[in-house]
C-alpha cells in the first residue's frame, strides 16, 4: 500500500505538479476536485496505472470516487490487484 | 405552422409532422417523442408568461444536460424570451455575474446547481425568481414542477409570443480579456440562416440520430439541438461526465446507433487515443463534424483509418458568427502532411474578406484578419456597446463586418488557412480562454503581487497554459493551493497546467509585461 502510494505520488508530482514541492502533496489532497486532475490528467494516470500494475479500468470506474485522492488510488489499485 | 425562422417554430412543425418519433433520447434516463416535448415546452411557455415573463426578458438555464433542459430551452423560446445557458460546472461566482450581468427576469436551476448560485446572486444584491427543479432527467423534473404549479394556479393556455427574426434568441457567454465574461447576443434570425445553411449541406432525415456531445452553454449545441429537431431527428444526449471519457463515450456512440456526430477536436483526438474505438461497430455513423480549435493532423488521420466510412466536415466559426467556413476532409489525407487542415471556404449564408491592419482587403494569398458579414453575425454583446463597436469594421457601403480576430491566408482554391491569433486568445479543448481573465483571476489570491498566463502551443497535447507569478514576501503558495484555488474562480478549461514563480516579470520599456520575453523563462 505505502509503496502503491510512492509510485502514484511521484507520477503525479511529475506530470501535473512540477515544481511542487513533495510533502504538499499528502494521502487526502483531493486530486479532481482540487484542480490537480483535469480529464486529460485523469485518463492519462488511468493508463500508467493500467500498464504499470496489468489492469484495466471498467469505464465508470474512471471517476472521482476511485481517484480524488492518493489514498482513494492506492486502496482501488490493491483492490484490483 | 408553416413559418419556420423562429427557432421553437421547429419544434412545433416537427411535432405536427412527426408526433411519435423520439425527438430525444437521454441514455440510461428515458426518451420523449416530439408530441410529448411539445406539450412540456407549451407548459413551460404558459408558465412562464403567467409569471410576466415575455418578450424581451431573458431566462437562464443552469442544470446538466437533461431533457428537461431541451424542454426548458424550447419553453423560453416560445415565451418570446432569450435564454442564458449557463455551464453547470462552473464556479457558482461565475454564473452568478452572469446571471446578474444580463439582468435575467427568472432562472430555472436544478436542486444542485441552485444552493450555491442563489447564495452568490444574493451577494450581488440580486435575487431573480427561480424555477428550482428537483429530480431532473427524462423530462420529469421540469414535468412535476409545472404540474404542482398549476395545482396551485393554473397556467393560461396561451399561443407562442409573436417575436420577430431579429428578436434576441439566446445570450452566450464567453471569457472576456477584461477579465469578466461577456455575453453574445444572438437572434432567432442569426441561428436560424445557420441551421438552414447545415440542412442544405448535410441533407439531414428524420432518421437521423444527432449525438449531442458539447454542452448547452456552447455554440455547437445550437447545430445538434436545432437542426435535430428541425428535420424530425432523434437527438441523443451525452452527460457532462460521459462526454468527457473515451471509455464510456466509444461503446455509447456505437450503442446508439449516432449518424451524425458534431464535437471538438479535443475529444475525438482523446477517442483515438484511449477509446479502444477497434471493439465496436461504427456502421451507422454517415458524417463526422468538428469545429472550435485545430485537429492535429496526425490524430484526424488515425481516425479516419479507424473509422473510414463516414464523411469528415472541418467547421469553423467563433461564437459571434456561428460556424462560418467549411471544409471536407479529403478522404485521403497524404501521410506526410503535417500542417492541420485548411478552414476551408465561405458558408453560402455568410460572406468573409481577409483585411490588414488598415481594414483593406488583402490580395488572395495574402495574410490577413478574417471579418464575417451576413444574416448570421451576431448583434452585439450584452451592455457592452464599446466592445461591440470595437468588434465590427464598416465598408464604405455601410455593411457591418465582425472581425473575428483570427489571422488567415486565403488560398487561391478559396480555402482559408488558419495561421494564429491577433490578440491572446487562445483555444483550450475547443473552448475560448482569454488569458486575461486567467490573469484577473490569479490578482484576487491575496498572496500574488503579479499574475501573467501565456499559452503554449504543442502539436499533440494541444494549448496548454502555464502562469507566471510574483508573490508578496514570504506568502507564496504551493501549487496545489493555487489550483484549488483556481478551481473556486475559473471553469476548468482554464486552469494552468503550469505555474513558474518569479522574482520579478520582465517589463518592457513602457513599464507593460514583456510577453516575448515571459515566453523564454521557465
Amino acid at each position: 500500500m505505502e509503496e502503491i502510494k510512492k509510485v502514484v505520488k511521484e507520477f503525479l508530482l511529475r506530470e501535473f505538479l512540477p515544481g511542487e514541492t513533495p510533502e504538499e502533496l499528502t494521502d487526502s489532497t483531493p486530486l479532481i476536485t482540487g484542480g490537480i486532475l483535469d480529464s486529460i490528467a485523469t485518463l492519462k494516470l488511468v493508463e500508467f496505472l493500467e500498464n504499470k500494475y496489468g489492469f484495466e479500468f471498467q469505464p465508470h470506474e474512471v471517476d472521482a470516487e476511485h481517484l480524488n485522492t492518493v489514498l482513494h488510488i492506492a486502496k482501488f489499485v490493491r483492490s484490483k490487484r | 405552422m408553416g413559418d419556420r425562422s423562429r427557432l421553437h417554430e421547429l419544434l412545433d412543425h416537427s411535432a405536427s409532422l412527426w408526433p411519435e418519433r423520439i425527438a430525444i433520447e437521454q441514455p440510461d434516463n428515458g426518451s420523449i417523442t416530439y408530441r410529448e416535448l411539445a406539450g412540456l415546452a407549451d407548459r413551460m411557455r404558459d408558465r412562464l408568461r403567467e409569471m410576466g415573463l415575455g418578450p424581451g426578458d431573458r431566462v437562464a438555464i443552469g442544470m446538466r444536460k437533461s431533457i428537461d433542459a431541451v424542454a426548458a430551452i424550447f419553453g423560453i423560446l416560445k415565451s418570446g424570451a432569450a435564454y442564458v445557458p449557463l455551464d453547470p460546472t462552473a464556479p457558482a461566482a461565475r454564473s452568478a455575474y452572469i446571471l446578474n450581468d444580463c439582468a435575467v427576469k427568472a432562472a430555472v436551476l436544478e436542486e444542485g446547481v441552485a444552493g450555491r448560485l442563489l447564495a452568490e446572486l444574493a451577494k450581488l444584491g440580486a435575487a431573480p425568481p427561480a424555477i428550482v427543479l428537483e429530480g431532473i432527467g427524462g423530462g420529469h423534473g421540469l414535468g412535476m414542477f409545472l404540474q404542482r404549479e398549476n395545482e396551485k394556479r393554473p397556467a393560461t393556455r396561451r399561443e407562442n409570443a409573436a417575436v420577430s427574426q431579429d428578436a434576441l434568441a439566446y445570450i452566450l457567454y464567453t471569457s472576456g480579456s477584461t477579465g469578466k465574461p461577456k455575453g453574445v447576443m444572438l437572434s432567432h434570425g442569426n441561428a436560424a440562416t445557420f441551421v438552414d445553411w447545415c440542412s442544405a449541406t448535410f441533407q439531414p432525415n428524420e432518421s437521423d440520430r444527432f449525438s449531442s456531445h458539447a454542452p448547452f452553454h456552447f455554440d455547437l449545441s445550437i447545430l445538434d439541438i436545432f437542426v435535430s429537431i428541425k428535420h424530425g431527428a432523434t437527438l441523443v444526449l451525452i452527460g457532462e461526465e460521459t462526454a468527457k471519457e473515451p471509455g464510456r463515450l466509444a461503446p455509447l456512440i456505437s450503442e446508439q446507433r449516432i449518424t451524425i456526430w458534431y464535437s471538438t477536436p479535443s475529444i475525438l483526438s482523446l477517442l483515438v487515443q484511449y477509446g479502444k474505438l477497434q471493439r465496436h461497430d461504427y456502421s451507422s455513423l454517415r458524417l463526422v463534424l468538428f469545429a472550435g480549435e485545430v485537429f492535429p493532423v496526425k490524430h484526424l488521420r488515425a481516425l479516419k483509418g479507424l473509422i473510414p466510412a463516414p464523411r469528415y466536415f472541418n467547421l469553423y466559426g467563433p461564437t459571434e458568427t456561428n460556424v462560418c467556413t467549411f471544409y471536407e476532409i479529403p478522404a485521403e489525407i497524404p501521410q506526410d502532411r503535417t500542417e492541420p487542415s485548411p478552414i476551408g471556404r465561405a458558408c453560402s449564408h455568410c460572406r468573409l474578406m481577409v483585411v490588414n491592419e488598415e481594414g483593406r482587403e488583402v490580395a488572395a494569398g495574402g495574410e490577413g484578419e478574417l471579418c464575417v458579414g451576413g444574416p448570421a453575425v451576431m448583434r452585439g454583446y450584452w451592455n457592452l456597446p464599446e466592445q461591440t463597436g470595437q468588434a465590427f469594421l464598416l465598408d464604405r457601403s455601410g455593411q457591418r463586418w465582425y472581425k473575428t480576430g483570427d489571422i488567415v491566408v486565403k488560398e487561391a482554391d478559396g480555402n482559408h488557412l488558419f495561421i494564429g491569433r491577433r490578440d491572446r486568445m487562445v483555444k483550450r479543448r475547443g473552448y475560448r480562454v482569454e488569458l486575461g481573465e486567467i490573469e484577473a483571476a490569479l490578482y484576487l489570491n491575496p498572496a500574488v503581487q503579479e499574475a501573467a498566463a501565456i499559452g503554449l502551443h504543442d502539436e499533440e497535447q494541444g494549448v496548454r497554459i502555464k502562469a507566471f507569478l510574483t508573490c508578496r514576501e514570504g506568502k507564496r503558495p504551493s501549487v496545489i493551493e493555487l489550483k484549488r484555488f483556481c478551481v473556486e474562480h475559473l471553469p476548468s478549461y482554464m486552469i494552468p497546467d503550469f505555474f513558474s514563480f518569479q522574482n520579478s516579470l520582465p517589463k518592457t520599456s513602457t513599464d507593460k509585461l514583456d510577453y516575448q520575453r515571459l515566453k523564454e523563462l521557465d
